[in-house]
């Protein structure tokens, strides 16, 4: 079962991610190796394949660099939530078919080191250890579809303006603007996602 | 209902007469703008999947800037690698080391970026262009990749937030004072995925210069772009370039256009504002507080303009930078750095014990020219105050106008540079 990593503070930026002085290289082995080094130095030598972060809000902040993207993903975390994200960071999760989820309760949720079952389906995450549920805003249709395609570069070259814009990811969930996720709507639910 | 400014654009660029916010888009990029540190990446994208070219080479501008001249054996390859797809590819716009600059800056004053286009980069203070009445913002390195292939991006069309400024500031007080009043109050997520559109009084008699530095900070609210609507400013900075407005398409908002939010600034009210760590929105009043300094760095795409330069001159004329403190002063590119040697400001920076550094993004990253070490206390005139922004993680980094690190430079100590209001006005102003 994967493990969860809790860095609850706000405004976590690209800077703490992935220092700048790493910048040469975009290896996602090579950037693995220095994954928060600024905020956690011994984060990359727990974090295992399949584990599950867990942030404050505003998370990725900052840069561009899609490196905080890659070295992530390089030391083995295969989902984030978050109460939101940082615009530049959560359009580079969608590009890179990563998964970015936005959930207002799960840090309050969850303590570092918990063990937790995350449904896709359902839309929800449970602690192992409390039992308890938090729910995650729907993936939008959009995002599933660019991390189908395999990555942004795939799913542009791949498909017509039509059918680009025909997506939907008018969730109230990328609505991030004020650090609160809206309100759900039946109309924002991406197509085989349920609330729980 | 009515439009702003920046869904005007967006549409323009998507085909589409109306376009309403969280509605997704296929949006043309006029313009993309590389460099060196996140191009390379974009450019092995490209060439993995068999689609390796370039939707224009006429449209792409290419200046190496992060960590130029080389600061190590890495840095010169993805230079040389930026360097030779611009020669394979035929990209027409080079501004190599010598000629450039500061992608941002050297950008806005070619002339090739007009009112109405849109740009990419893969570079978050790519808003910086905003201020020409563009839609211009940052994306990752995927995203380049595309717009370097296609000459398009996707975009959810985003909200406004209009940010109204009235009055005049108090002498001594800048733009930048004014951006990080309005991060202060907006909270450094304010802007998420909003557009940040600047109007009022105060803003209709800002020189461009400062209209830069305004809408270069709009990704420290986390915005996507900043924006300032064209006007006779704007016309004359383009006429200077030789850009006519036949060649260009003025948008404005509409008197009903929808905005997410408004704020209100009263300039004359906003005092010299320092960001303390570790974030933009951690302003209060510079000398409020007794800070001894050891670094000063004045530099950056936000406030390495000549204007900048002038400021700090004014202060350090006849001063000298106290002992123990390291002042860096990096003019934003090589027609900067030519110009401040000609109005003899170099001279004064080199008299008073300052540090001139060649044209580049230098230490404000971290990456070179000036980084942090353990415990540093640096004031200065850059963007970003993250833990380990400028280097060490335990040093402290402290944002302000130009005219706040110069103050704080000579005293030692974090200062309010209103004490050099007398300097105001003078040949150097």
């Amino acid at each position: 079962m994967p493990r969860v990593h809790v860095f609850a503070r706000d405004h976590i930026n690209t800077d703490e991610i992935i220092p700048a002085r790493y910048l040469t290289t975009d290896i996602e082995s090579e950037l693995a190796k220095f994954a928060m080094e600024d905020y956690d130095k011994d984060f990359v030598n727990r974090v295992k394949p399949g584990d599950i972060m867990v942030t404050g809000a505003d998370f990725g902040c900052g840069s561009s660099r899609e490196h905080a993207v890659w070295c992530l993903r390089g030391a083995g975390v295969s989902v984030i939530l978050a109460p939101n994200f940082a615009r530049i960071f959560y359009r580079n999760a969608i590009n890179n078919g990563f998964l970015a989820l936005e959930s207002e309760d799960v840090v309050a949720a969850f303590e570092d080191g918990d063990e937790a079952e995350l449904d896709m389906e359902a839309g929800k995450i449970t602690n192992q250890r409390t039992g308890q549920s938090v729910t995650f805003q729907p993936v939008p249709q959009f995002a599933l579809d660019v991390k189908a395609a395999g990555g942004w570069l795939e799913y542009m070259r791949d498909h017509s303006k039509a059918e680009l814009e025909d997506e939907t990811l008018s969730a109230e969930s990328t609505e991030a603007g004020h650090g609160h996720p809206g309100h759900d709507s039946d109309e924002n639910l991406a197509p085989g996602t349920q609330r729980a | 209902m009515g439009m702003t400014i920046a869904e005007k654009i967006l549409a323009a660029h998507s085909g589409h007469n109306t376009l309403t916010p969280g509605q997704l888009i296929e949006c043309k990029t006029d313009w993309v703008l590389c460099h060196e540190i996140t191009t390379p990446a974009a450019l092995r994208m490209l060439e993995e999947r068999g689609m390796d070219r370039v939707f224009n080479p006429d449209q792409i501008v290419a200046v190496p800037d992060h960590s130029v001249p080389a600061m190590n054996i890495k840095a010169a390859q993805m230079y040389q690698k930026l360097k030779s797809w611009v020669k394979d590819k035929g990209i027409k716009h080079f501004y190599d080391v010598g000629r450039g600059g500061i992608a941002h800056v050297v950008l806005e004053n070619t002339g090739l970026m007009k009112p109405g286009q849109t740009l990419v980069s893969g570079d978050s203070h790519t808003c910086n262009a905003g201020a020409l009445g563009t839609f211009a913002t940052g994306v990752g390195s995927t995203d380049l990749a595309g717009a370097i292939y296609a000459g398009m991006v996707w975009f959810k069309v985003p909200e406004t937030m209009l940010i109204k400024v009235t009055g005049q500031t108090q002498p001594g007080v800048t733009p930048k004072d004014i951006v990080l009043e309005v991060i202060k109050r907006i909270g450094a997520d304010g802007a998420n995925y909003l557009v940040m559109e600047w109007v009022g009084d105060y803003i209709d008699n800002l020189d461009m210069e400062g209209r830069f530095t305004l809408a270069n900070m709009a990704i420290e609210a986390g915005g996507k772009t900043g924006i300032v609507a064209v006007d006779d400013t704007t016309r004359a900075y383009m006429a200077e370039r030789g850009v006519t407005p036949d060649q260009y398409t003025e948008y404005q908002s509409d008197p009903d256009a929808k905005y997410k939010v408004v704020v209100e600034v009263d300039a004359s009210q906003v005092e010299p504002t320092v960001a303390y760590p570790h974030i933009p929105s951690n302003g209060r009043v510079a000398g409020s507080d007794h800070i001894a300094v050891t670094h000063a760095y004045v530099g950056s795409c936000t406030n390495g303009r000549i204007s900048d330069l002038r400021d700090v001159a004014r202060i350090l004329k006849g001063n000298k930078v106290a002992e123990g403190v390291q002042m860096i002063v990096v003019p934003a590119t090589q027609l900067i750095w030519k110009q401040a040697a000609q109005e003899g400001l170099l001279e004064i920076f080199v008299d008073a014990g300052a540090s001139v550094s060649y044209p580049s993004c230098g230490a404000c990253l971290g990456m070179h020219s000036g980084v942090l070490g353990p415990n540093d206390v640096c004031i200065s005139s850059t963007n970003r105050n993250f833990v380990g922004r400028m280097g060490d993680p335990s040093a402290a980094i402290y944002l302000a106008s130009p005219a706040t690190v110069a103050a704080s430079a000579v005293a030692g100590f974090i200062s309010d540079p209103r004490a050099y209001n007398h300097t105001l006005g003078g040949a150097a102003d």
